[in-house]
């Protein structure tokens, strides 16, 4: 990490966006897939608030990837809408980016190539190397920028896409999952380098997740989505940096909380 | 294996590059023994011996003169010009008609059994039509060089696409690509192996296409050239001119094989 502390502090941020809100308000999403489909969700309701870190926990098949990517612009709910940082949400947008289960990086790219993907889509030419080789190094890649993405690791390539996924500076970052497909060590290292950087960019952070173990390391907040699509417990999680680290016993008493608290209300922990 | 020393193949036991170059070199030899064992028998036959100038003596000084006098490169010329426009036609179609039906099961479906059934005839079989439908031999041609090269391309561009990983485009799509972003970083380098693939295989087609179709009255080009030489009995330039086209189709060839391997991402292994 002693690469990218020096870089961090001085980040650009595009149109001052230390100021601009990233709030996220979900109203009244329903979904199903099909015409006559069974609802997937169900009037969901959830308000975060700007730099705020949420993780979404619910069962296989609940709606946890529905509700991201209509959060994202990705997929069109059938009723109900979603505002991040006031703009209705119509489309994708590289203000706001979500990152999958698996990476699916560009094979046919190499890590820089991958990294500026969407800085490319956006026109932005001027500084788009500076842009990257900072965003490489806060993910700790910097030293391999020309790789072939091919030769990375799983961890490194989920690194990569978590690059692709800032180097726009979008305020709100959706993670599907992100990290269930790695082992425990590397996932446990992007767990934590995941919530330092969107504590020092600011962004707002919205996770999705099975593990509650997970939930408490990461989140400032978790939200419980019931089978049926509806949120039914909403709870904050208050712990300090520290605690997160180090899985302390004040941890450990905040997982088995939250697991009692779903087992109560979903037959779920 | 076995300890007993057996020989187990007629490989030269010297290291890969170096073997390679002598192999092919063994090739070299045998075929022109065999032309030359072949000239040996015509020259001895005696109701034969008038073709005896196809030797590969003759045919090869022959074939030095005509490369000194330029000759070589006046007939080659016109046959690569029709093969090359030909070959550009029957990209501008097939490309975007193979990713349209690669991408469209229905388009695909309706014209799955049209397309076949033109594919498989012949494309000299046109002629008759072509030599009415065009006002010069030469469009003539060109359209039989087109009509013989499209449906590999085609059909290769169709099968790449229906290999392509749906969520590249949704990674591109999240990142603010617009549609012919995502055409061009993503549709368009993943499957140019498979368009190169096309286009070499299309080559192969057209060259052998390309000299029965300059049979028709054109005054130039390969074909004329070989048609010319029978008509003269000049069996001595029209063995030249065999050994030029296939030296000629088979740089193309070597060509395009190079090109499929410059832009294939795929890691072997
Ligand atoms: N493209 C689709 N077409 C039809 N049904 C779908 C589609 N995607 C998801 N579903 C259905 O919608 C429901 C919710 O799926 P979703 O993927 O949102 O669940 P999830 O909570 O993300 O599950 P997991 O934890 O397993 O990823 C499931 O019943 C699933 O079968
Ligand atoms: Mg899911």
């Amino acid at each position: 990490m002693v690469k990218s502390d020096s870089t961090d502090a001085r980040l650009p941020r595009r149109s001052g966006a230390t100021t601009a809100r990233t709030d996220v308000s979900i109203r009244g999403v329903t979904h199903a897939y099909g015409h006559a489909g069974p609802p997937v969700l169900s009037g969901v309701d959830l308000e975060i608030a700007s730099g705020e870190i949420v993780a979404l926990i619910g069962r296989s098949g609940s709606g946890k990837s529905t509700l991201l990517h209509i959060v994202a612009g990705l997929l069109k709910p059938k009723d109900g809408a979603v505002w991040i940082g006031g703009q209705r949400v119509q489309k994708p947008s590289a203000d706001w980016v979500m990152m999958f289960q698996s990476p699916s990086l560009f094979p046919w790219m190499n890590v820089a190539q991958n990294t500026g993907l969407g800085l490319r889509y956006a026109g932005q030419r001027a500084g788009a190397a500076a842009r990257i080789a900072e965003v490489l190094a806060l993910v700790d890649l910097a030293a391999l920028a020309d790789r072939n993405v091919q030769d990375l690791s799983g961890g490194q390539q989920q690194r990569v896409a978590l690059a692709r996924s800032i180097a726009t500076e979008p305020g709100l970052l959706l993670l599907d999952e992100p990290f269930s497909a790695l082992d425990i060590f590397t996932r446990r290292a992007l767990q934590n380098d995941v919530r330092r950087i969107a504590q020092t960019l600011g962004l707002t952070l919205v996770l999705v997740t099975h593990d509650v173990a997970e939930a408490v390391q990461m989140a400032d907040r978790s939200v419980l989505l019931a089978e049926g699509g509806r949120i039914t417990a909403d709870t904050p999680i208050t712990l300090t940096e520290a605690d997160r680290h180090t899985h302390s016993r004040d941890f450990q008493k905040e997982v088995t909380r939250l697991r009692t608290l779903y087992s109560e209300v979903a037959g779920m922990g | 294996m076995s300890d007993v020393p057996v020989i187990t193949s007629w490989r030269l036991p010297v290291p890969g590059r170096v073997r390679g170059v002598l192999n092919a070199a063994l090739g070299i030899a045998a075929l022109l023994l065999v032309w030359w064992i072949g000239g040996r028998l015509v020259a001895n036959s005696p109701g034969m011996f008038a073709f005896s100038n196809f030797a590969p003596e003759p045919a090869l000084s022959r074939l030095w003169q005509m490369t000194l006098s330029g000759e070589v490169w006046a007939m080659s010329w016109p046959s690569l010009y029709r093969v090359g426009l030909g070959l550009v036609f029957a990209i501008l179609i097939g490309v975007p008609v193979g990713i349209a039906i690669g991408r469209l099961t229905f388009l695909r479906e309706v014209t799955n059994i049209p397309f076949q059934f033109l594919r498989m005839i012949s494309p000299l079989s046109w002629m008759p039509i072509a030599v009415m439908a065009f006002a010069t031999w030469d469009a003539a041609i060109v359209f039989l060089i087109a009509v013989a090269a499209v449906w590999p391309v085609m059909f290769s561009t169709a099968a790449g696409l229906r290999r392509l990983d749906p969520a590249w485009l949704k990674v591109a799509r999240n990142l603010g690509a617009s549609p012919l972003h995502q055409l061009t970083t993503v549709i368009l380098p993943a499957i140019a192996t498979d368009i190169l693939t096309g286009i070499r295989l299309a080559l192969g087609v057209a060259w052998v296409v390309l000299v029965p179709a300059e049979y028709l009255g054109v005054t130039s080009g390969l074909g004329y050239a070989i048609n010319d030489a029978r008509d003269t009995l000049d069996y001595d330039r029209l063995a030249a001119t065999v050994v030029v086209i296939g030296i000629i189709g088979f740089v193309i060839d070597f060509i395009c094989l190079k090109a499929v391997q410059h832009v294939n991402w795929v890691r072997e292994s």
